[in-house]
């Protein structure tokens, strides 16, 4: 789950990781009020949605007065805000995060994410901060510093220096970097996060580390304990459909970019590979989702209805292979789904497994004028005639 | 004959009273699996149908002789379940339940790491050699028994439908192995080819792979040094947008990286066949094997 700036430098402030003053502001009087406890200018007004790329985009800026503060305040909150990571549809913006401006010598990079390879917690830092570290990544890999944690040993002094010799840390701020970088990882541990990233970490002139911006996304498996974390989630920020599917436990993605053929498939693996055959029979899959094993009648309902409500949907493909979702029950929930739904494009359904034979009956009875499939390569036929 | 499992592997259910554990163990003694033992603490000395139950993961192995768990217990208690079985030194360890979070599998890998123990999963549908044991959710009539074919695979239904492809065409398979979808699992596809390279009975396997990590690669760079027989290999997430994680915790395409068209190209330049339509999985198998 992806949280917002201001909500990761909440968790900063509580485990102690060091961050500018500032808080979150609704509307440009709040941005006003926020402006004067901070003592002193310049300001930053910061844009605050789910997406990198924010300054490029035109959602961080610098005011030198409370004027300022609330003239930009006024046009940053309202914006769609365009960045790479939101697409060209960009995101609307609906707070700021107004902060103390500081007095900048250096921009450091510095994450922690899990690494998937070698289960370990992987610590990583460059002196190239401030910048896309994908690129530096890919360009001067020899610039990232990298040091593995064994979670079950936990951050030691010798990791610490380790990552900041690496950095050229000044010896006066040396403290300071590997408490802030004991306390960031306590953080990522205690909060289940899958990364935190600070780009760009700051080293100012009189030799205090300070965490400029703030990234946190957590497990969402983890979720469960962390009730207070829960409360961060922000549905604005997410597809609506989506937002819808999940009231349902629906694994529900929003291609976007106008694909025309909605599916609805069992397993999460066999749904990525059916979205890819209805690209490869020359049409565009407008959706990824996953019903699960325990799919009802009532979740193929509401899978429908949300597949239905993107407008360039123009078929439907149901791929389901039968295991502990038996086929009979598949095709009894599509029925009643078809009838109260109204379905109103065609809809291929390819069914194989447990209690297929029952299950092609229940389809080939019930009145509908459901397109069956013999095989996935005849289902992906038969969506190329529809996309045709 | 087959690989990790087979006739004579004696099975005990950790979570075996539940509603999920109850179901999968009796479609499990169907099949022909030797149920030997269930565990759900608190309920010693009861039984599920036949099967007596026992406390704890050791009791159970000592009064019965299981040498392999199946792991049915929700995601919270799941993590420690497995370090159970592993502190008992059970050889196998299957674990089905999906979402365990990432900080624990952490832990779980790291401890398990020395001790003489197989995971398999989490997050997966299991493993089985047709005919002769089952040890999962996967349906059990898809597969025919008798081999000559591994399959080894992330995922779940899309496993089965490669399975009924083989099983269509006649091929029959020796073992097949979910290895789960998660980021951190254990068994990995390197271990399952190493072992069906020296399983005898094994003259080919099928490899399905999907976004995320790069498994697949590594995978690849292995069969190219070290195995012999006929790879045929699919990846699932062409159309996958990146930056998001496709149902699957370890499907991400994240920073450019974990591209299903890189793992194919990576494959491809390994000798793998790579299967780029998986309507025709069966006939390239067909063709291959």
């Amino acid at each position: 789950m992806k949280i917002h700036e201001y909500q990761a430098k909440e968790l900063y402030r509580k485990f102690g990781v060091p961050v500018p003053e500032g808080a979150v502001a609704f509307s440009p009087d709040e941005a006003k009020t926020v402006a004067q406890t901070l003592g002193g200018y310049p300001v930053v007004v910061k844009a605050q949605i789910h997406a990198g790329g924010r300054g490029k985009g035109g959602g961080v800026k610098l005011a030198n007065s409370l004027d300022e503060v609330e003239g930009l305040a006024k046009e940053i909150i309202g914006m769609n805000l365009v960045t790479h990571q939101t697409g060209p549809a960009g995101q609307q913006v609906r707070k700021v995060l107004v902060e103390q401006g500081l007095n900048i010598a250096k921009e450091l990079y510095l994450s922690i994410l899990p690494d998937r390879a070698t289960a370990t917690n992987v610590i990583m830092a460059s002196e190239a901060g401030g910048m896309d570290i994908e690129a530096v990544a890919a360009e001067t890999p020899e610039k990232i510093i990298k040091v593995h944690i064994d979670p079950l040993l936990g951050i030691q002094g010798f990791h610490c220096r380790k990552v900041a010799f690496g950095l050229n840390i000044p010896p006066a701020a040396m403290k300071a970097f590997n408490q802030l970088l004991i306390n960031l990882y306590k953080l990522f541990v205690a909060t289940d996060c899958s990364l935190v990233e600070i780009n760009p970490l700051v080293l100012t002139a009189d030799d205090a580390v300070i965490a400029l911006d703030a990234k946190v996304d957590i497990d969402s498996n983890a979720l469960y304990r962390h009730k207070d974390i829960q409360g961060y989630r922000d549905t604005d920020e997410e597809d609506p459909l989506e937002v819808e599917a999940s009231k349902y436990n629906l694994n529900y993605i929003n291609l976007g970019g106008g694909g025309n053929i909605g599916n609805m498939v069992n397993g999460a693996g066999l749904a990525m590979a059916t979205m890819d055959i209805i690209k490869l029979a020359g049409a565009e899959p407008a959706n990824f989702l996953d019903v699960g094993g325990g799919a009802n009648a009532e979740m193929v309902e509401n899978g429908f209805r949300i597949i239905l409500s993107d407008p360039n949907v123009k078929g439907i493909l149901i791929n389901i292979f039968g295991g502990i979702l038996r086929c009979d029950v598949l095709a009894q929930g599509v029925v009643e789904a078809a009838k109260k739904v109204g379905l109103a494009v065609p809809v291929v359904v390819r069914m194989e497994g447990t209690n297929v034979e029952e299950g092609r009956r229940i389809l080939a009875d019930s009145g509908l004028t459901l397109i069956t499939a013999k095989n996935l390569k005849d289902a992906a036929q038969k969506v190329a005639e529809i996309a045709a | 004959m087959s690989i990790f499992v087979d006739k004579d592997t004696r099975l005990l259910v950790q979570g075996i009273t539940g509603r999920e554990g109850q179901f999968h163990t009796r479609q499990c003694i169907d099949y022909g699996t030797q149920v030997v033992a269930g565990v759900t603490p608190g309920k010693g000395g009861q039984k599920m149908d036949e099967v007596p139950v026992f406390n704890t993961v050791s009791d159970a192995k000592e009064k019965t002789g299981a040498n392999c768990a199946m792991i049915f217990v929700p995601p919270p208690f799941a993590a420690d379940a497995i370090m159970e079985a592993a502190d008992a030194a059970v050889e196998l360890i299957v674990c089905i339940t999906e979402g365990i979070p990432v900080m624990d599998m952490l832990k779980v890998k790291n401890y398990i790491a020395d001790k003489p123990v197989r995971l398999i999963g989490p997050n997966c549908p299991g493993i089985i050699t047709p005919g002769e044991c089952k040890i999962g959710i996967m349906p059990g009539p898809i597969h025919q028994a008798g081999g000559p074919i591994g399959v080894v695979s992330r995922s779940g239904t899309l496993t089965y439908e490669v399975v009924h492809q083989l099983t269509e065409q006649g091929i029959g398979q020796t073992t097949c192995i979910g290895i789960g979808g998660d980021p951190v699992n254990g068994t990995n596809f390197i271990d399952c080819l190493a072992a069906f390279q020296a399983d005898d009975a094994t003259t080919g396997i099928v490899m399905v792979g999907e976004i995320g990590g790069d498994a697949e690669e590594q995978a690849a760079d292995y069969i190219q040094e070290n195995v012999t027989k006929p790879v045929v290999g699919f990846i699932a997430g062409l159309t996958a947008p990146p930056g998001r994680r496709m149902g699957h915790a370890g499907a991400i395409v994240s920073g450019g990286s974990g591209t299903a068209q890189g793992k194919i190209d990576a494959m491809k330049a390994c000798g793998i066949h790579v299967c780029e339509n998986l309507g025709t999985l069966g006939e390239l198998c067909r063709e291959v094997f």
